[in-house]
């Protein structure tokens, strides 16, 4: 592949303030835990379901604890110890907790370590079962291989899941890899995953764990027809993102939309909230063996692509330091960015591509996922098609991994069947036509591209120093990412955040870095083998 | 295809432009050209082709010519589909409701409003609902505005207040009582099955029922809105694709001026 000369010390400096960043970061938020996160350990431990009002009964057991102040324990004491007391499983103590024949905390105390090793087993069933549908993955990308190059995209929004399977399968059947459920609109918002399979919702689907199922489902079925692994991807935003890493990790989804900064900037969650929640979702994603993607395009929707493209990368990186501290391999860091620029501007296609290109060579083992535009799409469906094929081309040049197809009609409507099929074809067209194009030229040394380029590191170098310098909360507190001010104490979900007391413990987290790293060496492992069979 | 892609038939019409019979152009004077494409929900066969000629002449169209079929899915097709349209309009009678006001620049509109108001516009806008897209939003407010046009926020004598996205109708009505705005503004981007309709019934309702509705200046905007509809739902104006910050703020201040005027 053409490359980019780069200032590679610019780089190492700015990765090394992005890691102190989020060291700051994690200093604070170490200490506390979440309502979103006991209620994933509830789920963990295999509480599902709701009662009599249609509550969650993850819900149910952590606010009963909320209510008397005792969460800062954690659920797995609480849970551990009536378990210990009463023989009983952990649904069948939720169930009793729902029906109010039972009080988690008035049980016999029993001996802190006791309660820990309890938990410990019962959080060694739950990752098995992850480590289990990880297998399944790791095994039909065996059978059927997996392509090289851009994995082609699309998403399904039609509110309705069974609606969704039909347009999927058919998605599918075009030559989509990917296929992403659009959440509802709303539920970013809701402190609560809903229950059960769904028809109704606005722009989107709902994201429930007997959703994932039907999903997951029907693309195991149209991929066995096809030989080909089918991915599905969903989102792990809002004041759920947790929980729904869990549900993730359970159905298997192999793509989950998990960005750290999200929630804070676009949909006013509290910051500490999110980036609390943020980590125990990505430790679950990693084990899981499920790829994230972050957000970063989000910033050019609200901010100028060319004027703020070092934010991109900034937030790129630190993402990237988030990330590697849950315990996510480069292989699953699907960092996010977008093709964003006025189409009316001199020389966007170069700017695209160099940007494009420095951050495929800055994060080199990342499965980069690249976003069509979306934002200059106006109605006029004959030059978005135009718009998508610039887009499609740096996505073959600069050899991205994850790319969210556009759509002629955007700005119109959520995707028809034929838009769909309209933007594989396009798609299908320029990577046959442009296969080897990005292997056959160079770019100019000190040209338009190297020195756009050069800026960007430039700025994002002297934004990361200066987030370093203040902290990235009061960067977010001041509004210097996305040009949107978020008070530390403000927004959404602050009330779930919950102090951890000294007895607190969460007897996933070593068991889940460990199932990482065991996966991330197996995948090594399988593509040393892979590459090996390709040379002899 | 040995016969040629191109029809050789000799357009044999009346090839003057008449306003009261108007129809589409494609290269000659009412030769009524136009293109659809659709899917249909059965295999791409014989069958389907024909049944998507028929429905084009249902449409209206005349001699319609299937340019493109291909299947989408086992069993779904896709067609793109060529013809002359039979139907006509009288262009004379028709009568649009649009929103009847130049636009002026940035500086002028803030002379304007010095001169006709004499004290500054408060403006507050929201993406309402469960709308989570701020790009239509921050297009007209954020400083920055969009494609060349300045938003609101730069204006010396607007007060810009933008609260971004999934805001609830309830909420956007108290922060606006709050800000002591004199203008709300809505934005809905993303929509699905006309829930955009729905959600500005509800505000208009809201405001109704609050007696708070004279109040304030009500201006809705996104791809999917025109004046019309705005109109029709009780709004006071609507601006769709194409329209910026400076159409709005001149909208804004020459109403307002005007208003300012008749109870004066």
């Amino acid at each position: 592949m053409a490359t980019l000369r780069i200032d590679w010390e610019k780089v190492n400096q700015a990765r090394e303030a992005a890691r102190q960043v989020v060291e700051g970061v994690h200093a604070h938020t170490q200490q506390f835990t979440t309502t979103t996160i006991e209620r994933s350990i509830c789920r963990l431990f295999g509480i599902d379901g709701v009662d009599a009002m249609g509550v969650p009964l993850p819900n149910v057991v952590v606010d009963h604890l909320a209510s008397r102040q005792l969460l800062g324990f954690g659920a797995a004491y609480w849970l551990g110890q009536a378990a210990i007391a009463l023989g009983k499983e952990p649904q069948e103590l939720a169930e009793a907790v729902s029906q109010g024949k039972l009080d988690l905390t008035q049980t016999e105390p029993a001996d802190l370590f006791e309660i820990q090793l309890w938990a410990e087993r019962k959080a060694e069933e739950a990752v098995a079962k992850i480590h289990h549908n990880r297998i399944i993955r790791e095994e039909r990308l065996l059978e059927f291989g997996d392509h090289a190059g851009p994995l082609i995209y699309v998403i399904v929004a039609t509110g309705n899941i069974y609606e969704d399977i039909v347009q999927a399968k058919a998605a599918a059947r075009q030559g989509a890899d990917v296929i992403a459920v659009i959440r509802t609109t709303g539920q970013s918002l809701l402190d609560y995953v809903p229950f059960g399979a769904t028809t109704e919702g606005f722009g989107g689907t709902m994201a429930t764990q007997e959703n994932f199922r039907l999903m997951r489902e029907a693309l195991d079925e149209v991929g066995a027809e096809l030989n080909r692994y089918i991915r599905l991807c969903n989102y792990c935003s809002g004041l759920c993102m947790p929980e729904i890493a869990v549900m993730g990790a359970l159905e298997r989804l192999d793509v989950m939309l998990n960005d750290a900064l999200y929630g804070i900037l676009f949909r006013d969650i509290n910051m500490q909230r999110t980036l609390i929640d943020q980590e125990f979702s990505r430790l679950i994603n990693a084990a899981a063996g499920i790829i994230i993607n972050t957000g970063e395009d989000n910033y050019l929707t609200t901010s100028d692509a060319y004027e703020e493209a070092h934010t991109v990368l900034a937030s790129q990186m630190i993402n990237e330091q988030f990330a590697l501290k849950a315990g996510l391999p480069d292989e699953q860091i699907g960092l996010g960015h977008a093709f964003e620029m006025n189409p009316e501007l001199k020389n966007a296609f170069l700017y695209e591509l160099a940007q494009a290109q420095l951050a495929r060579q800055i994060f080199p083992n990342a499965p980069l996922k690249y976003m069509p535009p979306t934002k200059f799409k106006t109605g006029n469906i004959f030059r978005g098609h135009v718009q998508d094929a610039l887009f499609n081309i740096v996505t073959v040049i600069s050899d991205q991994r994850i790319q969210l197809l556009g759509m002629l009609t955007e700005a119109i409507h959520t995707p028809f069947l034929a838009d769909r099929a309209l933007a594989i074809e396009n798609a299908r067209y320029i990577a046959t036509s442009f296969a080897d194009f990005g292997e056959d030229i160079e770019f100019r040394d000190g040209g338009i591209m190297e020195q756009r380029a050069a800026t960007v590191l430039d700025l994002t170098l002297d934004l990361l120093q200066d987030i370093l310098r203040d902290g990235l909360f009061r960067t977010i507190e001041e509004g210097r990412l996305a040009s949107v001010k978020r008070p530390f104490e403000g927004g959404k979900g602050l009330s779930g955040v919950v102090v951890k007391e000294d007895r607190y413990f969460n007897p996933f987290i070593p068991l889940l870095l460990q199932e990482s790293k065991a996966g991330s060496e197996r995948y090594h492992r399988a593509k040393a083998a892979l590459e090996e069979g390709k040379n002899e | 295809m040995s016969s040629g892609r191109y029809s050789v038939t000799k357009a044999d019409f009346d090839k003057t432009l008449d306003l009261t019979h108007l129809k589409p152009y494609g290269d000659t004077m009412n030769d009524g050209k136009v293109q659809i494409s659709f899917t249909l929900p059965v295999p791409d066969s014989e069958n389907a082709v024909e049944a998507a000629r028929q429905l084009a002449m249902k449409m209206g169209l005349v001699e319609p010519t299937v340019a493109h079929h291909a299947p989408l899915d086992k069993s779904f097709s896709f067609f793109v589909i060529y013809g002359s349209l039979s139907h006509t309009i009288d262009y004379t009678q028709i009568q649009v409701n649009i929103i009847d006001v130049s636009r002026m620049s940035m500086d002028e509109t803030d002379l304007f409003i010095q001169q006709n108001l004499g004290r500054k516009i408060r403006v507050i806008g929201a993406s309402t609902g469960t709308d989570a897209h701020t790009v239509g939003i921050d297009a007209i407010m954020n400083l920055k505005g969009y494609a060349g046009h300045y938003g609101l926020e730069r204006y010396k004598m607007i007060e810009a207040l933008n609260l971004g996205s999934q805001v609830t109708n309830e909420d956007f009505i108290r922060k606006a009582v709050e800000f002591n705005a004199d203008v709300l503004l809505v934005s809905q981007t993303v929509t699905q099955k006309n829930v955009h309709v729905q959600n500005l019934t509800e505000l208009v309702e809201l405001l109704e029922a609050e007696r708070l509705r004279k109040r304030f200046l009500l201006i809705i905007g996104g791809p999917r809105i025109s004046h019309e509809l705005a109109k029709e739902l009780g709004c006071d104006a609507g601006f769709g694709p194409g329209k910026y910050a400076d159409d709005v703020a001149s909208y804004i201040c020459t109403e307002l001026a005007a208003r300012k005027h008749q109870s004066s």
